[in-house]
């Protein structure tokens, strides 16, 4: 058996000390293999963006480790790239669009032709004509493609989004859902996608990972066998979709309800669910 | 809509040449030792700037302003990163940098003249050590306030070292440091003026004060009005620069409003 | 980005505890560099004696006579500034007339650093404290003015709007709209204000002579009396704390009130 491009074994993440710590995440275990889409849902509050935080580096956790091609994470590897859920604040309003692609490939020795990474990956997701803009000269959408484009002309192994969709408007949301499976088509990547949208999990997805409430764990995992190319109303109209998409959100439902019923036990960060 | 613009410039242009004749014919008269007439103030002042007293006036006291200023701007920011990158030496050092804030500086002047005698370092070593406080400061506030996605941005994609600082940190603090230089430039004129006033022999401050001890009325204004012309240049040079170099930061802000 | 993380031990000491430590080293550093010499030890007393001093002082009618000269030209010079610059700020930035006819003023005048009229005040008010006074309604009057006016120009396009559709007449949109709008404005532009009236007077003394903290610093530095130097220059730190304290407490009081508003919007 071949090593799993991304193993994520037992990470836990609490907050805090002694009686007002908080467990956050108790301890989650899945593995990405390469070129795979895998995405992770679960209900509010879960942890998602902690785990994400974990497992690309920016955050220590307090149990458990994070491996990426078998070397443990510290802090963010080379081979992974971060889309954040705020484009204003994760794009430099003092870069045009063009630099903010570039910055991250200066210290990037193994990148042959930088310039042409950076054109590549803004016609890749439609941007080439608002290079020399700057971030907020443009709409929400096309900031969140420019981070896009960011991760792309990075030539991670990994791209790691943490709610990339949550801050726009749902026609841009669906655009911009498809541009990523285009570009992931195209370029081969291996993606981790964390969300809160049932119907964006399954969507885009080839395995779906629902969280429990916290201290969350791995609650269920659900593989989507859905045809490829995904479209956005073809593959919403298959049976096959809605079923996914009720069980994930039956799951989710699920687990909101033993939360409310053992509100206690969660804060206290005794037994998980 | 030109009729209105018409009623505009009428209006600036208007109230302001009313009020400037009215005194120009109010100065002719004889009103005291203070005041002369309009004509004779500019006469004084093409004598003595253009270009007599050039070299040995306006030159130290704009060498001390430069000298000053820089040092402190300089200063204030390497210690102001510093200080902003870590809580507890902010905290530590938060009630000393207060209490350096808050004082009013001229205070210090004596004791500047007890240190250095009369002479250029003096000012320059008065300005430079009051006027870094202001961008100290907001330097460090400046680094406490950048969002944490900017900061995880700059992690993920392992943006380190001369990079960082230059193409991240400091545009992204550079509103800040010119607010407080805003300040520092404001303290620094002060300073600079009451300190020729006080202890010096040469420099715009100094003349304008021998004038008035020698009753040259008419130069003791021709040194007022450069010193409101220097004011309103540095003034006007700072907006510049400062458009120039936080022009994403205004434009962003306006956007947003 | 390393700096931004705060390990454990940091959370633990609390902020006020962290404050007195760092007096307490300044001063301990202070008296050290004295002592070893590191200081010219002619110029620069020990913090110990300083402090000594400074409680001697406390006793001594004459400084109490200073810090009240200080005061009384501080506070005369703002309570003018404040009924002259608020007043003209919120017209000039309510009426567009008044604006076009005084900006260009005001313009002119504002860059002008006020310790350039010293030796004006000096030829038409003598040494006194009127000068200083003089000196400080000009020194901090143009930028409250400024700033006045645009609180009264910065009115939110809604809420003038909402005025419109209530029919409120000018008084009333004066009173409930503008005037509370500009508020934060008039705020900010007083604790600056107060700042630049204790520098101005501190720096009217100096220069001219009159009676006051920053004339006594100047005699004690003539006469070397270097203990009573340092003591004076630690009490006008102290005022200038007071001051600033006073003014941002206010500021922050009124902002507390409008930047609850801010944040809806911005969200």
């Amino acid at each position: 058996m071949s090593a799993s491009l991304l193993e994520v074994a037992g990470v836990s993440k609490t907050y805090g000390e002694g009686g007002s710590a908080v467990r956050a995440i108790a301890g989650i275990d899945f593995t990405v293999e390469e070129g795979e889409f895998v995405s992770v849902v679960g209900p509010s509050g879960c942890g998602k963006t902690t785990l994400l935080k974990c497992i690309s580096g920016l955050l220590a956790p307090s149990g458990g480790v994070s491996r990426l091609r078998r070397a443990p994470v510290t802090e963010p590897p080379a081979e992974m790239a971060l889309v954040f859920q705020d484009y204003a604040r994760s794009l430099f309003p003092w870069l045009t669009v063009e630099r903010n692609v570039a910055l991250p490939l200066r210290g990037r020795e193994d990148v042959p032709d930088r310039p042409a990474a950076v054109r590549q990956a803004l016609e890749a997701v439609g941007l080439a004509r608002f290079a020399r803009h700057y971030p907020w000269q443009i709409s929400g959408g096309m900031q969140q493609r420019v981070a896009i484009a960011r991760a792309l002309a990075y030539q991670p192994r990994i791209l790691l989004m943490d709610e990339p969709f949550a801050s726009v408007d749902a026609q841009t949301r669906a655009d911009l859902e498809d541009l990523v499976l285009r570009v992931r088509e195209r370029f081969g990547m291996t993606v981790l996608l964390v969300t809160h949208d049932i119907d964006e999990s399954v969507y885009m997805a080839d395995r779906v990972v629902v969280l429990s409430r916290p201290p969350s764990v791995v609650q269920e995992t659900h593989a989507i066998d859905l045809p490829s190319p995904r479209d956005q109303v073809a593959t919403k109209e298959l049976p096959e979709f809605a079923h996914l998409r009720a069980r994930i959100y039956l799951a989710i439902k699920g687990a909101q309800a033993a939360g409310e019923r053992r509100p206690a036990l969660a804060s206290q960060g005794g037994e998980t669910a | 809509m030109t009729r209105a613009r018409w009623r505009h410039l009428a209006l600036e242009l208007g109230v302001s040449g009313a009020l400037l004749a009215a005194v120009w014919v109010y100065l002719s008269g004889d009103h005291g030792p203070a005041w002369t007439s309009v004509p004779s103030m500019l006469d004084a002042f093409r004598r003595a700037w253009l270009f007599d007293r050039f070299a040995s006036d306006v030159v130290p006291s704009l060498v001390r302003l430069t000298l000053g200023f820089g040092v402190a701007v300089l200063a204030g920011v390497l210690a102001g990163v510093a200080i902003g990158s870590s809580r507890v030496v902010r905290l530590l050092t938060q009630p000393l940098v207060s209490f350096m804030r808050s004082l009013p500086a001229v205070s210090l002047l004596p004791l500047s003249l007890a240190l250095f005698g009369i002479g250029t370092w003096q000012k320059v070593a008065l300005i430079a050590f009051v006027c870094c406080w202001p961008v100290m400061l907001n330097t460090a506030d400046g680094i406490a306030e950048l969002h944490p996605t900017l900061l995880a941005s700059v992690r993920a994609y392992r943006v380190r070292g001369l990079d960082r600082m230059r193409l991240v940190l400091l545009p992204a603090l550079a509103p800040r440091i010119f607010a407080g230089m805003r300040t520092s430039l404001s303290l620094a004129v002060l300073l600079l003026v009451t300190s020729e006033m006080v202890a010096a022999s040469s420099g715009i401050g100094f003349f304008v004060w021998q004038s008035q001890l020698r009753f040259s009325i008419a130069d003791m204004w021709a040194g007022i009005i450069l010193l409101g012309l220097l004011g309103y240049a540095l003034n006007l040079g700072f907006g510049a620069v400062e458009r120039r170099v936080c022009d994403w930061h205004l434009q962003l802000r306006g956007r947003k409003r | 980005m390393s700096t931004m993380r705060s390990g454990p031990l940091d959370r633990r000491i609390a902020a006020p505890a962290l404050g007195a430590l760092g007096v307490l080293l300044a001063l301990a550093a202070w008296e050290l560099a004295a002592w070893t010499g590191l200081l010219p030890a002619n110029q620069v007393p020990p913090a110990g004696a300083v402090l000594a001093e400074l409680a001697r002082q406390l006793d001594e009618p004459a400084f109490w006579h200073a810090i009240g000269a200080t005061m009384s030209q501080w506070a005369v010079g703002m309570g003018l500034t404040i009924a002259i610059a608020v007043p003209l700020g919120l017209l000039m930035g309510a009426v567009e007339a008044c604006w076009r006819a005084l900006r260009p003023i005001v313009e002119f005048f504002r860059p002008v650093p006020g310790v350039a009229l010293i030796p004006l005040a000096i030829l038409i008010w003598g040494l006194s404290a009127t000068s200083v006074v003089f000196l400080i309604v000009f020194g901090s009057g143009w930028n409250l003015i400024v700033q006045s006016m645009y609180g009264a120009h910065d009115v939110d396009q809604g809420a003038r709007d909402t005025a419109r559709a209530f029919r409120l007449t000018r008084m009333q949109r004066a009173r409930w709209v503008v005037l509370p709008s500009a508020l934060p404005y008039v705020a900010t532009g007083l604790r600056i204000a107060a700042a630049t009236a204790l520098i101005i007077a501190v720096s009217g003394e100096l220069v001219i002579g009159v009676s006051g903290l920053g004339h006594g610093i100047a005699i004690a530095q003539t006469a070397g009396q270097t203990d009573a130097m340092y003591a004076l220059i630690l009490a006008s730190g102290a005022l200038g704390i007071a001051v600033h304290v006073l003014f941002s407490r206010i500021e922050r009081h009124v902002l507390r009130w409008h930047e609850s508003q801010r944040q809806g919007r911005a969200s």
